[in-house]
């Protein structure tokens, strides 16, 4: 918890402060903002309150959640590249054993799911289980350091700075929805549209209940993305708050959180397989004819 | 925990990661994962062999020194049984010179005591004809009585 001046009023602000996102988006001329300053223009700058974050609308982007999203992404990328370049026959360093291990790991459950050949599926499952396992990852931070680390460099006592990028619905929506559109590919390209729609319309029910079925399928399609998003952003949210709420105990938040971060281990590693596997299996639900 | 713009930065740094995963790391490894599998495999399957010829040979190893063992027992045998002989045909021979020496031994005593007879039948003829030349005083016409010397020498 923060000790020094800038501490927090109650457990409210605290808590409401680390569930913020460093926002940045255009506020529009006239805009009154949070210390009471009105703006002559239109400007593009950082949200000091959840309340200017709200009012930037759509056009305003998660700095935070984006940055640490493409930092994590470059680390997988950058130790993955470099291990593939380095790879040879001879007798792997333990590290890049490990790596193929995971390689081998989700190329393993691609095959034994997925039975058309695809190029993508395989890259695409690596790509996120270990993203998103990294950026489960950050949960493990402890909630105050970076953020009291950002606010310190940036000077400003008052820096929005969450550091798990799958606590931002943005991010875990973005990716099923990437999912999604590979649902939908994979489906025309295996069935053609014909069969997509006809997947969509003509089933369970035959042709004359059409609006029935297309309701019915419709929803069971969307369910699947949406579900992907909401189930990795809500356990690492609740997750997320629980280590926030724990900060909150004093002295007693050392074995609470110890205790909470071992079971969490298991969440963030369980949640990035969740996501992979069910990845795959949507996937090759799309391929398949029934 | 606004839904704003975020998502499409983060659809576009998911595509180009998992683009990157796609052209970049995931060929690379698995080429080199599947390259490196088969790899191990022959190498097992190398080792299998080496130990069947291993076994094989070990087998051929005991044939040839049993092989060995039973030659060179015969050998010793072969040679035993030539040494008996030799040893006898060398008694054999040991006899038979002994005996050839024996005989030419007999033979030339044979020899000799003939001999010895001869000389003393002529010399006992001389005897007889000096006495009879003594006794008649007178000579003895050697060749008129050498038909009588003769006969009285072979009577000897």
């Amino acid at each position: 918890m923060a000790s020094d001046s800038h501490a927090p009023a109650s457990a409210t602000e605290y808590i409401t402060h680390h569930i913020q996102n460093m926002t940045w988006g255009q506020l529009p001329a006239g805009y009154e903002r949070a210390d009471g300053h009105v703006l002559e223009q239109a400007t593009w700058t950082l949200a000091h309150s959840a309340q200017e974050a709200r009012d930037m609308g759509f056009w305003a982007f998660h700095l935070d959640s984006l940055g640490w999203a493409v930092f994590l992404g470059f680390i997988f990328c950058f130790c993955f590249y470099r291990v593939a370049k380095k790879a040879s026959l001879g007798v792997p360093s333990k590290w890049a054993n490990f790596l193929e291990m995971l390689v081998e790991m989700v190329d393993k459950s691609v095959k034994e799911s997925f039975h058309a050949k695809s190029e993508v599926i395989a890259p695409l499952s690596l790509t996120i289980f270990c993203w998103v396992f990294l950026m489960n990852l950050m949960d493990l931070v402890p909630v105050d350091l970076l953020p009291e680390i950002a606010q310190w460099i940036s000077g400003d006592p008052h820096l929005y700075f969450k550091v798990v990028p799958t606590t931002d619905p943005n991010v875990t929506f973005a990716m099923s929805f990437m999912v999604f559109l590979l649902i939908i590919y994979y489906s025309i390209k295996s069935k053609g549209i014909g069969g997509f729609v006809g997947e969509l319309t003509l089933q369970p029910f035959g042709k004359w209940m059409l609006p029935f079925n297309l309701i019915l399928e419709g929803v069971a399609l969307l369910a699947k993305p949406v579900s992907l998003a909401l189930r990795l952003f809500g356990n690492l949210y609740a997750g997320e708050l629980i280590f926030i709420l724990i900060a909150l105990l004093g002295w007693w938040q050392l074995p609470a959180h110890f205790i909470w971060a071992v079971f969490h281990i298991l969440i963030i590693i369980l949640q990035a397989f969740i996501f992979m596997m069910l990845t795959i299996v949507y996937l090759s639900m799309a391929t398949e004819h029934h | 925990m606004n839904f704003n713009a975020t998502f499409f930065g983060q659809l576009i740094a998911f595509a180009v990661f998992v683009w990157f995963c796609m052209k970049f790391i995931w060929p690379l490894l698995l080429g080199m994962i599947e390259e490196r599998e088969k790899r191990i495999a022959d190498g097992l399957a190398a080792a299998e062999k080496g130990e069947q010829k291993l076994e094989q040979a070990e087998q051929r190893l005991t044939e040839a020194v049993e092989e060995g063992k039973n030659r060179a027992a015969d050998i010793i045998a072969q040679a035993q049984k030539r040494g008996d002989e030799i040893v006898e045909e060398a008694k054999q021979n040991a006899r038979v010179e002994g005996q050839r020496q024996l005989d030419a031994a007999r033979g030339e005593i044979e020899q000799e005591k003939e001999q010895a007879r001869q000389e003393l039948r002529q010399q006992v003829a001389m005897l007889a004809i000096a006495g009879a030349e003594q006794i008649l005083m007178r000579e003895v016409d050697r060749n008129a009585h050498n038909d009588v010397l003769n006969k009285l020498g072979a009577d000897l």
